[in-house]
């Protein structure tokens, strides 16, 4: 059975991982998940664990999901913004746990916006 | 709302908005009654506003009108036979409360409350969370100061700590569970 104490051990594999990091200049890319009364009716809890994991699981480093209140459109929840440096905020509409893993593999990973599931595309 | 896990998930994010240092999650199981507690040292309401919050037209919000978290939490409580009750004290703190019966047939399944607890661990900044989850008489509690007292310098927030924590979670909450599907 898992224990805090072995919180440990992955804390020092990242220490490690860490220092490597520092020396990149790269800033901060940002997920956020709006979190409020109606986006988690929406469905959000899923989309923020299934970001959650597949940054974990790609070992994206300066990936940080977050997540916010009502992000003023309920009708359109779950939604996504995506802060990468130096680019424009990218938000993403009706977002489930498949489009949430294209956004990472496609967007984050490659550096390509899924138009698919834009804010300006057809709701 | 589909799971009370997520209701759960719904109500303590007020405890982070009111800038709680310490949010206690309480989600027991005995006999027939599944009971919710949280309990923040937050901003706390005045009398007046506490009077309103069960309310569906009122909420300090001001993109929408109508606060639904706790009216929708309070409905579902009664819909399943049990009961709410929210008290608070301005400056000092808040704490609210559910029941439900366990075999009511309008009452939700309790769902993922490993998914929700880390939803919330990511939004905590400085502060702390206790979560005890029991069961009869088995109990499981995870407290953020003592996995903050492992990481050191690592953000709690980071992804990899995050499925670990979630991890953790699911698994005593299943031992926990004895077998009972809740
Ligand atoms: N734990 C708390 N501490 C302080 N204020 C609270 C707390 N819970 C609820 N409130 C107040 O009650 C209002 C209504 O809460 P809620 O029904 O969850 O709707 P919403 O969070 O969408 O406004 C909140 O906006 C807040 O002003
Ligand atoms: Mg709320």
């Amino acid at each position: 059975m898992k224990s805090i104490a072995e919180i440990k051990a992955i804390r020092e594999k990242m220490q490690s991982q860490i220092i490597l990091r520092e020396n990149s200049e790269e800033g901060e890319t940002r997920l956020v998940v709006g979190m409020a009364t109606c986006g988690i009716s929406a469905g959000a809890r899923p989309v923020f664990n299934t970001l959650v994991d597949e940054v974990a699981k790609r070992n994206l480093s300066k990936v940080k999901v977050t997540r916010a209140g009502c992000l003023g459109m309920c009708k359109l929840e779950p939604i996504v913004e995506v802060f990468v440096p130096g680019q424009e905020k990218v938000t993403y509409i009706q977002v489930d746990s498949e489009k949430a893993k294209r956004i990472i593999s496609e967007h984050i990973v490659n550096g390509n916006v899924v138009n698919d599931y834009l804010i300006t595309s057809e709701v | 709302m589909r799971e009370l896990s997520l209701n759960l998930l719904d109500i303590a994010e007020n405890s982070v908005k009111a800038k709680a240092t310490l949010i206690e999650i309480t989600v027991t199981v005995k006999a027939n009654l599944l009971t919710f507690v949280i309990k923040d040292n937050g901003c706390g309401m005045d009398e007046a506003f506490l009077a309103k919050v069960t309310d569906p037209f009122t909420t300090t919000r001001t993109t929408r009108k109508v606060g639904m978290g706790i009216p929708l939490l309070k409905m579902i409580a009664e819909m399943s036979g049990g009961e709410f009750a929210i008290t608070s004290e301005k400056g000092v703190g808040t704490t609210t409360s559910a029941t439900f019966q366990l075999d009511h047939i309008n009452r939700p399944p309790l769902g993922d409350l490993a998914d929700s607890i880390v939803a919330l661990v990511t939004d905590l900044g400085d502060s702390n969370l206790i979560f005890t989850y029991s069961v009869e008489n088995e109990k499981f509690v995870f407290d953020t100061r003592e996995v903050r007292a492992e990481l050191e310098d690592i953000p709690m927030d980071n992804p990899e700590i995050l499925v670990f924590i979630r991890d953790l979670i699911k698994q005593n909450v299943e031992i926990t569970n004895g077998g009972l599907n809740i």
